[in-house]
């Protein structure tokens, strides 16, 4: 037990706090608008191996773990970067996997993102990089495509991401069957985990600028700060911002776990959870709903002026809602996450994906009556993604 | 962060859930119930007797003080009747950092062994959330005190077997400066204890203190050091000592409940997407407020006094807990309205218990304004309020 970061970690934060603070803020945000890409920033940030840093050493990346990984994209969401840094550290460990993780991948040379939703006919659609990547990897049943021939057409959009839809035609297989869904499956989590620490990022910054502007905006002859209606407004959301961090952070570790061969568990009923699906679905709820309701909060203590372009909440509030409901409603995520804490419902088809496909959970226990004690490890077994 | 127990703290853990599945029988757990007294001496002397209390002080012994957050984590997640236990441990814990080799020998040591209480003195009829301008009196007799006033919410006075009390001993002195903390003996003459029922099955108490003599060798603290003492007492309290974690139960029950309902379109209740949803983010919260406790529990494993990190934990945990209860005993219909031993009852009764039960929570142990408050002037930095 240590919820530290480690030696390492801590080196790793203030490196990419000061390239994030130098290379990404909110004036560079503003600037990248309305695509949301800095080339200037993504070459400099090639410098500093962020690129393939998550890739194994053996296939020429920097080894780190994807703890390690969450600690970087912390930092780049509190200065919201506008650099597809989650979606390509992510695909390059997916083409990894696959065997596929080329050079120019490495260093970032080619800019590559993750299909996170499965194509529609023969479109992936609103691709979060689809208007960077040079190459886009999708899931299409069973078979993993690289679509390349991007980027592909920006979709203005509301948080000013890389969004674009990409057309299927073309696409080279990288791998299929069983192995490849799961490879997918597994990459899609991790991206849960990151855009999770993103959002953890833009929360702790959306609340350093309200409590920021609340101390010194004077109404009433002082600072609105000091008025508990507005103090109360703020209390709720460190804890949410720690607990997103803490879940994040655990998602990360059962997820580095998973990769080394130990599965984890899911038990709803004894609060027990160590499955790295389950944890990285649950930190994308939490961080969605922190991020949200910070960016919320904090741009209405601006008042009219957190709603005015020149303020830098507004850039703030903007990206939290994008990246909270990029992949889908968190309510349906909810719905996901049910089948894999409390098996899928008869009705409802097959669990949605991944690690969930041998889940053993009993139908029908039998109800605890009142004074029974819960009884041992009524856990949903989830194996392990390799 | 590694959000692994230690091998230690792992078997202490699986000795915590063996005691409980042998322990936690039926029938203690309706007697809780009945009684309304949520605390069972011989469950108690039985924890004590296989081992599992010296951990449970915090900062005392050579045990991982993490083995103080698995013990009243477990119990809380099985339903047993540990707020007597909690109490007890909060003030050997209080006792330990604050006390003297009389307090130690005369009552930690007893308090350890399961077979003793102690309760807490704090508020009075006139005097809640604003502690610090109690009026309970302590006055010097020569080498004694006598202490007149009377206390409310005094929960288990009719088990224990000693009061720490908040009096007032300078009321010249700025409020803060004039408090001073006493561990009483509650077989002292002049002490009255009275029942005052609650809307839950829980039993509280006022006490009234006509006269009541106690040597000097009872002071807890310095004198005039009262709201030090409180200072430690309230940050064991929130968060680290249970209370965190009451919707795990009642997402066991109501799981158990819906899997055997039909639901209205002739399926169970299990199947009802809504109920999938809302389970799903109980399983979510009830992560959350896991790690947040932990982390407090982690800052005083590691030397630290958490009373902010708590004050999150709480904040966070018996929000949701209420959210929760909402949606289940609004979801359950009529049937959730049924208590235990009546027929029909959803989930035995649990869902009717936990929504009478769960108002208290966002009240005892400081109020959420309270907790509000003290995030928001001292973790935000804003200016006090009041």
């Amino acid at each position: 037990m240590d919820l530290d970061l480690t030696e390492d970690q801590n080196t790793i934060r203030q490196v990419f706090a000061d390239f994030f603070s130098s290379e990404a803020g909110p004036g560079r945000a503003r600037g990248a608008e309305p695509v949301g890409f800095d080339p200037v920033a993504w070459e400099r940030l090639q410098q500093t191996g962020a690129p393939g840093m998550g890739v194994p050493e053996s296939l020429g990346g920097g080894g780190a773990t994807l703890a390690d990984l969450t600690v970087v994209v912390e930092e780049a969401g509190a200065h919201i970067a506008p650099l597809p840094v989650v979606d390509h550290m992510v695909t390059a460990r997916l083409l990894a996997t696959v065997g596929a993780c080329e050079d120019d991948v490495l260093t970032g040379a080619m800019v590559v993102g993750l299909a996170i939703r499965p194509p529609v006919g023969d479109i992936v659609r609103t691709v979060p990089t689809g208007a960077v990547a040079s190459r886009v990897v999708a899931l299409d049943g069973e078979v993993l495509l690289a679509v390349d021939g991007g980027p592909g057409t920006h979709l203005e959009n509301h948080g000013c991401l890389p969004l674009a839809h990409r057309p299927l035609e073309g696409a080279t297989v990288l791998a299929d069957g069983p192995d490849a869904v799961a490879a997918h499956s597994r990459a899609l989590d991790e991206w849960r985990t990151l855009t999770s620490a993103t959002l953890v990022g833009i929360t702790r910054t959306a609340l350093d600028l309200g409590v920021g502007y609340v101390k010194e905006r004077k109404q009433f002859g002082r600072a609105v700060g000091s008025f508990q209606a507005i103090q109360h407004l703020l209390a709720d959301l460190p804890g949410l911002l720690d607990g997103a961090r803490l879940l994040t952070a655990k998602a990360a570790w059962a997820g580095d776990r998973a990769e080394a061969g130990q599965p984890g568990i899911a038990d709803a009923g004894d609060n027990e959870i160590t499955d790295f699906a389950t944890l990285a679905g649950m930190a994308l709820v939490v961080a969605g709903e922190a991020a949200t309701l910070t960016t919320d909060r904090s741009l209405h203590v601006h008042g009219g002026y957190g709603f005015s372009e020149e303020y830098d909440i507004q850039l703030y509030f903007r990206r939290a809602r994008a990246l909270a409901v990029l992949l889908d409603d968190p309510a349906r995520e909810c719905r996901r996450l049910a089948d894999l804490l409390l098996g899928p419902a008869p009705d409802s088809g097959p669990p949605v994906s991944g690690p969930d496909a041998n889940t053993e959970y009993d139908e029908n226990p039998e109800p605890h009556g009142k004074g029974e004690p819960h009884e041992g490890p009524d856990a949903l077994v989830t194996g392990a993604t390799a | 962060m590694d959000f692994t127990l230690s091998p230690r703290a792992a078997e202490f853990r699986s000795n915590v859930k063996a005691f409980i599945a042998e322990n936690l029988t039926t029938d203690v757990v309706d007697a809780m119930h009945a009684s309304g007294t949520f605390n069972d001496k011989a469950f108690n002397a039985a924890l004590a007797d296989a081992g599992l209390l010296a951990g449970a002080v915090p900062g005392y012994g050579d045990r991982d003080p993490i083995e103080l957050y698995i013990l009243f984590n477990e119990l809380e997640k099985a339903g047993a009747p540990y707020d007597g236990l909690a109490v007890s441990m909060l003030v050997a814990g209080v006792i330990n950092a604050a006390g003297t080799d009389f307090h130690r020998s005369r009552v930690m040591e007893k308090l350890l062994t399961g077979r003793f209480n102690c309760c807490l003195g704090y508020s009075e009829p006139d005097h809640g959330s604003d502690l610090a301008a109690i009026t309970t009196r302590a006055v010097r007799d020569g080498d004694q005190w006598v202490i007149t006033g009377q206390k409310m919410w005094t929960t288990m006075a009719h088990e224990a077997d000693w009061v720490i009390l908040l009096t007032r001993t300078d009321p010249d002195a700025p409020r803060h400066k004039g408090l001073t903390m006493f561990l009483v003996p509650m077989d002292t003459p002049g002490i009255e204890v009275q029942p005052v029922p609650t809307m839950a099955t829980e039993r509280t108490n006022a006490t009234f203190y006509d006269d009541v003599r106690v040597g000097d060798e009872w002071r807890l603290g310095d004198l005039h050091g009262g709201w030090a003492v409180m200072g430690v007492a309230l940050a064991f309290e929130r968060g680290v000592m249970g209370g965190t974690n009451p919707a795990v139960p009642l997402l066991r029950h109501v799981r158990d409940w819906a899997a055997g309902t039909p639901s209205p379109d002739g399926a169970t209740m299990l199947h009802d997407p809504l109920l999938r949803e809302r389970l799903a983010r109980t399983a979510i919260a009830n992560q959350v407020s896991q790690l947040l406790t932990l982390r407090a529990a982690w800052i005083a494993a590691t030397g630290g006094l958490p009373g902010l990190e708590g004050s999150m934990a709480k904040l966070y945990s018996t929000g949701r807990y209420q959210q929760a209860v909402g949606w289940f005993q609004e979801m359950a219909g009529a049937e959730g309205l049924l208590g235990f031993g009546v027929d029909g009852a959803a989930a035995d009764g649990w869902i009717d218990y936990d929504a009478k039960h769960s108002p208290v929570t966002t009240i005892y142990g400081g109020t959420t304004e309270i907790n509000r408050n003290n995030v928001a002037e001292r973790h935000l930095g804003l200016p006090r309020a009041r």
